[in-house]
């Protein structure tokens, strides 16, 4: 009798010890649609043969509604979502807030070191990580090499905006549909005003002074707005106040733009001759400048973030370690080709002799290197981020400033208009949110 | 002469009905030809309408990359659960409206309309935290609740309206003989409002299955119908629109084929009454 209720006490310890160990732990990863995160999904399988008690579902939503979705879960915390796929703009905010946990117990085979130190930085608060980048991209001119050839130029590797502006003019030929420069004109602060922030910045203007004083008023700004007005309007595609990323990128696939100022993420794309007319006729180089010590050139990066509150904090690291490591670029380079690896966030990839072979690797990791989160301007400002104000009020004020001068592009208002109420309705929010006393 | 100018005025009328039919329709016929084009032609300019390669590629990578029978699950779940629970609330208080109105009847329907002039944002937060606070959020139940909520006053004034249509002499007669509100409300004048109850509760499934503010905020992976589904194909950078064109097109495909199949019975209900 002894033996029979032995075995079944060892039955019983046994089956809780097996329920243990196969006792899964379900993550909800919140992300956006993009090749390189659609690319991950794909080869999950590692993740699952490596972590076989982590199942991870996806979420995967349009930019803007994952921004409005993650904002509200991690306000309210209501838990949807145990990690976030945030950009660099909401990485410094939340975690001032309290918003996010720590990465800074990451182990040491993670090398947290490796990710590149612009990139760290825009991710790093009072000393702690707070998320890890995933795919990192700065801003950079992309041209036609044909073109610019049958227009009798070279382009440098550092153009200056006065170059690029001569260039644009003898490429520019309407009747054919082939316009000199095609740049961002639809209304937003990540669409029209992540560019020209960033142009602003090569001109040596800036949002706010170090008393927090909206600067649209100068006569950087005004130099800014005008020179961008005259590219597009003189130089640039019909219609461009509507003209985002995407539409750029068809206009330029299709051979209709001699140049284009975009996200260097761009450059797997107009070199794909699967979807582009020009692939073998591209160029790259560094966004222009005005001789002032910044280029035009912003930084950006797609990171993941745990959110403080979630109760699987252990299961949502592991995941974010596997997706942001070393070996995971291994693995994309081993299933799909070097040039499909997250690009833009450790130094050991661009050290990578494979990598360097990439024809656009080695113009993404200077355009990155040349952009400086925490001091974005030829004049000191209070704030870091280069083409966005890491505040929570910039979201609404950069659209709003970014509406203004699409209608001005779109000839509705004139520049000085445009600044003028720039400048009248960023002092009045500002006013308002208690930066301006 | 006469016969001559009816004939061509019979031609202008059916040469516009078939313009906006056609101005109606073309947004969904434009979709489910793009998606069968590679990304490349589906950006081309001048566009492309008939004439370029017709691949399947779009509709394999959507399969390849969702789940798309569990979205199309949910989204039936959520828009027959709640248009069911709907007509169970509403047809009882459409017929009270219509047959026994009090001094504030006229006040009540219009106070429940108000309900739709608010925008759906106002109250998106103290729902979400009332949601997180009774775990309601991403669940199917959470859902089937507030679209049975938003598309609750809508439901009940149209039958409302239908009911009205039908004589109070017949219920009269019905109770004479003795028989009692349930009876009268399930053998009576639910026999007799068919039409309406039917267009209603196609109209209304048609309404829940297409929402997409609240099923959007309120699901993550478990609950999301197929708005979330479509959501999932736009791209901040990258071309999209054919994939997402095949899953719009996935997407839309069973409520129209409910749709084609149901449209005798929605004509019926919708011009119900419409000549007196």
């Amino acid at each position: 009798m002894k033996t029979i209720y032995r075995a079944l006490l060892g039955a019983c310890a046994l089956s809780a010890l097996s329920t243990a160990a196969f006792a899964e732990t379900t993550i909800t990863v919140a992300t956006v649609n993009n090749g390189d995160m659609i690319r991950m999904q794909g080869l999950m399988a590692d993740f699952n043969q490596k972590h076989p008690d982590i199942k991870v579902q996806w979420v995967t939503l349009e930019e803007n509604v994952l921004r409005q979705r993650v904002t509200q879960d991690i306000a309210t915390k209501g838990g949807q979502f145990d990690v976030m796929t945030i950009g660099t703009y909401e990485v410094p905010i939340w975690a001032k807030r309290g918003w996010l946990a720590d990465l800074n117990d990451l182990p040491a085979s993670y090398d947290a070191n490796d990710i590149l130190p612009a990139i760290r930085n825009g991710l790093t608060t009072e000393g702690k990580l707070y998320a890890a980048p995933f795919y990192g991209e700065s801003s950079m001119v992309m041209y036609r090499t044909d073109l610019m050839k049958a227009a009798g130029l070279d382009m440098p590797a550092a153009p200056t905006w006065d170059f690029i502006k001569q260039a644009a003019e003898k490429m520019t030929d309407k009747s054919k549909e082939q316009y000199g420069i095609c740049l961002r004109g639809k209304a937003g602060w990540g669409e029209n005003m992540a560019f020209l922030t960033a142009m602003s910045n090569s001109y040596g203007a800036r949002w706010f002074d170090e008393k927090w004083k909206p600067q649209f008023d100068g006569a950087a700004w005004k130099q800014t707005l005008t020179d961008y007005l005259d590219l597009m309007n003189k130089y640039g595609p019909p219609g461009a106040s509507a003209n985002g990323f995407n539409e750029n990128l068809a206009l330029f696939q299709s051979g209709k733009c001699g140049m284009w100022i975009d996200a260097t993420v761009a450059a797997s794309f107009v070199t794909n001759p699967k979807d582009s007319k020009v692939a073998d006729k591209v160029g790259f180089a560094l966004a222009p400048d005005k001789g002032l010590g910044k280029r035009g050139n912003w930084l950006w990066a797609w990171n993941l973030g745990i959110p403080a509150g979630t109760k699987k904090v252990e299961a949502a690291k592991t995941f974010v370690e596997w997706a942001t490591s070393k070996e995971y670029l291994a693995l994309v380079a081993s299933k799909e080709g070097w040039a499909n690896v997250p690009p833009g966030t450790r130094t050991s990839l661009y050290e990578n002799p494979e990598y360097a072979k990439v024809p656009f690797a080695k113009m993404t990791l200077d355009s990155i290197n040349a952009a400086d989160p925490t001091h974005p301007t030829v004049d000191p400002v209070p704030y870091v981020g280069v083409q966005f104000v890491a505040i929570p009020e910039f979201q609404g004020l950069g659209t709003a400033v970014g509406q203004q001068f699409s209608a001005a592009l779109a000839g509705q208002i004139t520049a000085e208009k445009a600044l003028e109420n720039a400048q009248a309705l960023t002092v009045r929010e500002m006013t308002k949110a208690g930066y301006i006393k | 002469m006469a016969r001559q100018v009816k004939t061509r005025n019979k031609v202008i009328v059916t040469i516009a009905a078939w313009a906006v039919g056609i101005a109606i329709f073309f947004p969904i016929l434009w979709t489910v030809i793009t998606s069968f084009k590679s990304e490349a032609d589906a950006i081309a300019d001048p566009p492309v309408f008939l004439f370029f390669n017709w691949t399947l590629e779009n509709y394999v990578t959507v399969q390849e990359r969702s789940d798309y029978f569990n979205h199309f699950m949910n989204s039936v779940v959520i828009s027959v659960g709640s248009t069911l629970i709907g007509l169970l609330i509403a047809v009882p208080a459409a017929w009270a409206m219509a047959f026994v109105p009090g001094k504030r009847t006229k006040d009540l329907l219009m106070w429940m309309l108000s309900t739709k002039m608010l925008p759906p944002v106002g109250v998106l937060v103290p729902l979400y935290l009332i949601f997180r606070d009774i775990g309601l959020l991403d669940t199917r139940i959470g859902l089937v609740i507030v679209l049975t909520l938003i598309n609750l006053p809508i439901i009940i004034w149209m039958l409302y309206t239908y009911f009205r249509e039908i004589p109070g002499e017949i219920l009269e007669a019905a109770r004479m003989d003795g028989a009692t509100l349930k009876a009268e409300i399930l053998y009576v004048l639910t026999p007799m409002a068919v039409p309406g109850i039917a267009s209603t509760l196609l109209l209304n499934i048609i309404l829940a299955w297409n929402e997409a503010f609240w099923t959007l905020n309120l699901t993550a992976a478990n609950a999301a119908p197929l708005t979330a589904f479509i959501a999932s194909y736009s791209s901040p950078e990258g071309l999209f629109y054919a994939k997402l064109s095949a899953a719009s097109t996935m997407a839309i495909a069973p409520i129209l084929i409910m749709g084609w199949f149901s449209q005798k019975q929605l004509v019926r209900g919708l011009t119900f009454g419409a000549v007196k």
